[in-house]
């Protein structure tokens, strides 16, 4: 049995930001690890993949990006380096090849076991993020047998895939950009699109990234958003990281070729039924950017900013194909492959401890896990402000928790 | 953009919804509803269908009145006409059900309703319900509704509300979307 103040679960990005500031308040503290640093980077991303904030964002706590493009975005590799290297950089006590079997509640504290280990601490960070699995849904189950399913898990390049059409079920981050991956291959690609986030990579010379920082958006607290739920649920912005596209939009997809359809709704005997809600659907997504892009001109009017900048101007509004199919046969041999890219969901199937609401989410006060004094979750969509959804936010977001932790430690001994 | 003192009111009660909506969200079981009607046949494809009770909040609910709705086909399809048709009772429903969305978004977002009109078509080719020809859907082919709003709000304002409204409505999303529908013998 080892006996230590804080168990934190995962050394990916959360997990180290918090092991630094533990360290800084000298917590003692371990760092369980199921595989190596950065895992989930290094064995559930597709390579082609890079970060969608750029470098210069792309910041740990006590440590800027010092590289030499800072515009640039990283690739998968470069951030399991990054992440190597930050580890080594704070002298975070991680152990690797330590897969956490159960987290539960004891006298004084929580047990954890871990493979042979078990620990005792009044503390447990839950770092393992919000992406363990992909969400897929049940329709799945009506797939015919002949079609090859894909997840942003199993995907690795187009290569991969047999010769055929690909249906892409999801228009986040992740689905726009295998579509368009994929179509490149010479493959025909549908992409299916519910609720999407529609922004360009660049307004106005600079990054969307700078905007959503320099408008305040990302530092907008979880305790001030009016629709909290929501703000955690958003599907990923519809960008790539790269300068040398602006677009990645449904509009540029289209455009490239690849025909658009409606969110999957059902698959009835075969065939798969596309809902007919796509026109509202791009509506929606043109206002809401359009609402953003209005906010970041004032916003750049009254820091005094126009003089610098290129002039305001708006992207053209989603044309949808009026003649989009509204049912597609998978069993005619026309799409040979599904890739679900209906984001993800985190596992908790090793937490022990009645946190979950019935959705299977942590019920948590900006991190703070409700009902279980000494649990913290960190590393989660929009889980202190905005900014908590990307790497940069753990420094602010470990640095509250670590104090609250640390109050709550100390306060336990009086 | 008139500026006025009296607050807006467009006869929704928004913090009654906010509330329910807080409220459901603690207790989930209370959201599950259950909406009935029941019908009977008179003669011919004229059928009377009534709207009383509805379960939801946890408890079996009455409307003020029983609703009635009699529904036939058009005498160009030898029929008697004694009420409107099953698809356009669908488009009442549609578009009654996009109407209030979008006076309760306009209250939500403060802005004034003073006049909301709208019109419904839905195109169908009638060889599909008649069987003659296997390519075309018994269904619409498409719904359009054009809204027409009298209110202090821009353009852009008034597109957001009925793209909220959209967003928000049951009925659009039966509509637009498949549903499973079981029919069995009692």
């Amino acid at each position: 049995m080892i006996q230590t103040t804080a168990v934190v679960v995962g050394a990916g990005h959360a997990g180290l930001a918090m092991s630094r500031r533990l360290t800084e308040r000298s917590i003692d503290h371990v760092v369980l690890e199921r595989g190596e640093v950065a895992n989930s980077w290094r064995t559930e991303r597709w390579p082609s993949l890079r970060l969608l904030t750029p470098n210069w964002q792309t910041r740990l706590p006590g440590h800027d990006y010092a590289g030499d493009h800072p515009d640039g975005f990283m690739p998968v590799g470069h951030v399991v380096d990054t992440l190597t290297r930050y580890a080594r950089l704070v002298d975070a006590p991680v152990r690797t090849a330590t897969t956490v079997r159960t987290v539960r509640v004891a006298p004084a504290g929580f047990e954890i076991l871990a493979n042979g280990d078990v620990f005792h601490a009044p503390a447990v960070v839950l770092a393992t993020g919000a992406c363990n699995l992909p969400a897929i849904p049940g329709i799945a189950d009506a797939i015919p047998p002949s079609i090859t399913t894909l997840t942003p898990f199993t995907y690795r390049d187009p290569g991969q895939l047999p010769d055929g059409g690909v249906l892409v079920v999801g228009a986040s981050a992740t689905g726009v950009q295998l579509a368009g991956e994929i179509h490149r291959s010479g493959r025909p690609v549908t992409l299916a699109a519910g609720e999407h986030v529609r922004l360009p990579r660049t307004y106005r010379d600079r990054d969307i990234f700078w905007w959503l920082q320099a408008t305040g958006l990302l530092a907008e607290r979880y305790d001030q958003i009016d629709d909290l739920t929501r703000a955690r649920h958003l599907p990923s912005p519809q960008l790539t990281g790269t300068r040398q596209v602006t677009m990645t939009d449904l509009h540029a997809l289209a455009a490239a070729g690849v025909r658009i359809v409606g969110r999957l709704g059902r698959i009835a005997d075969g065939v798969a039924q596309f809902s007919g809600s796509l026109a509202n659907i791009c509506v929606l997504a043109d206002l809401k950017m359009n609402r953003f892009l209005t906010r970041a001109d004032q916003w750049a009017t009254t820091s005094g900013l126009d003089g610098e900048l290129p002039p305001p101007h708006r992207f053209a509004r989603t044309h949808v194909d009026p003649r989009a199919p509204l049912e597609l046969d998978l069993t005619s041999g026309e799409i040979t492959t599904v890739l679900w890219a209906t984001g993800f969901r985190p596992d908790y199937s090793w937490l022990d401890v009645p946190v979950l609401d019935r959705t299977g989410h942590i019920r948590h006060d900006g991190g703070v896990v409700t009902g279980a004094p000494g649990l913290y979750v960190l590393g989660m969509p929009v889980l202190r402000t905005r900014a908590s959804t990307y790497i940069h936010g753990a420094a602010a977001d470990s640095a509250a928790l670590a104090d609250h932790l640390h109050s709550f430690i100390s306060n336990r001994h009086r | 953009m008139t500026v006025t003192d009296s607050p807006v009111d467009n006869g929704v009660n928004v913090a009654a919804l906010l509330g329910a909506r807080e409220a459901l969200s603690a207790t989930p079981e209370a959201a599950d509803f259950t909406w009935r009607a029941s019908c009977t046949w008179r003669n011919g494809t004229h059928s009377h269908s009534t709207v009383t009770g509805f379960t939801g909040l946890g408890a079996e609910q009455q409307h003020r009145a029983t609703y009635e709705y009699d529904i036939d086909h058009p005498e160009c399809f030898a029929s008697e006409d004694k009420g409107a048709t099953p698809v356009e009772v669908v488009l009442v429903g549609l578009v009654g059900c996009l109407t209030a969305g979008v006076a309760s978004v306009a209250q939500f977002r403060d802005i004034q309703l003073r006049s909301v009109t709208a019109t419904i078509e839905g195109q169908m080719n009638v060889l599909g319900i008649l069987g003659a020809d296997p390519d075309i859907r018994n269904g619409f082919e498409t719904v359009q509704v054009r809204f027409a709003i009298d209110a202090d709000a821009s353009r852009e304002d008034l597109e957001a509300l009925i793209a909220q409204a959209q967003k928000r409505s049951a009925v659009f999303d039966i509509v637009a979307n498949p549903t499973k529908v079981l029919v069995e013998l009692a």
